[in-house]
């Protein structure tokens, strides 16, 4: 498709913005206090001492999103290092994400991790942390054992 | 910050900044577009490395005893992967989107976490 030399060049690039991407994501979610346990749940808790400001955050970057994504998707035909947008097509509304989202929250409201935030305060040495990323893969290890069946096989 | 990453994400590689996604591609068969996704994860990793270097206090302490952490763990990698998402995904970039879908996943993510923290913040 491109000359060698530009491509390495362009590769390297397309690795480096992915890195910053993360890198960026992850001190934004240590910084909005996402990172923290027990903000987590004084935010999810309105009956103890209750915290509302990860909603503002949370609303703050769904709000950069929402600009970004349509004027991005306005523009653009295709993102730069790649032939196509991977945005997600489905608007089915099934017992699996109702039960899923249910039983994330639990975990949410128990552990007061998320995803990112878990990665994150692992890295940064949390055993705690630690200990809900190995589970949290061991779940989602034990979800494709046991309920990915009738996922499209180029799925892979 | 969070939605800035996120929508750089998307305009490099036309990715939705779904940590759950991202992570639970450490357990399936590796797919051949790995490069962007290794990158990103690894930008994850020195954001914690580094903000523990710099303002170890910012990372928090410990809510929860670890057998509830465990337990929270499993909780959250097996749901997040039946619900195809999580606060990022379906919270940050759904949410945006207007995703029916992830306004569903939204509302029912944060009632059972409301609950299940009101709960247990009451029995512990």
């Amino acid at each position: 498709m491109r000359a060698a030399n530009p491509g390495t060049r362009r590769r390297t690039a397309s690795i480096a913005l992915a890195g910053i991407a993360g890198a960026l994501f992850g001190v934004g979610l240590v910084v909005s206090g996402m990172t923290r346990p027990t903000r987590v749940i004084g935010f999810l808790d309105p009956l103890g001492l209750w915290d509302p400001a990860l909603a503002f955050v949370m609303a703050g970057a769904a709000l950069v999103y929402a600009v970004a994504f349509r004027t991005i998707r306005r523009h653009r035909e295709q993102p730069w290092f790649d032939a196509q947008f991977h945005v997600p097509a489905r608007r089915d509304i099934d017992s699996r994400l109702v039960i899923g989202a249910a039983i994330f929250g639990v975990g949410w409201g128990l552990g007061g991790l998320c995803p990112g935030p878990g990665i994150v305060a692992g890295a940064a040495g949390s055993t705690s942390a630690i200990a809900f990323v190995v589970a949290m893969l061991v779940g989602m290890y034990a979800h494709r054992r046991i309920a990915a069946r009738p996922r499209s096989p180029s799925q892979s | 910050m969070i939605g800035a990453a996120s929508a750089l994400l998307l305009l490099t590689h036309g990715r939705i900044a779904g940590i759950s996604g991202i992570a639970g591609r450490l357990v399936q068969p590796p797919e051949r577009d790995r490069a962007w996704w290794f990158a990103f994860l690894g930008g994850l990793v020195l954001a914690g490395v580094v903000s523990a270097a710099i303002a170890p206090a910012a990372i928090g302490t410990p809510a929860r005893s670890p057998l509830m952490v465990v337990v929270a763990g499993l909780l959250v990698g097996f749901g997040t992967r039946l619900g195809s998402g999580c606060t990022s995904g379906h919270g940050v970039c759904g949410l945006s989107r207007w995703s029916a879908r992830s306004l569903v996943a939204v509302a029912t993510f944060m009632t059972t976490g409301m609950i299940t923290a009101m709960i247990v913040g009451r029995v512990s």
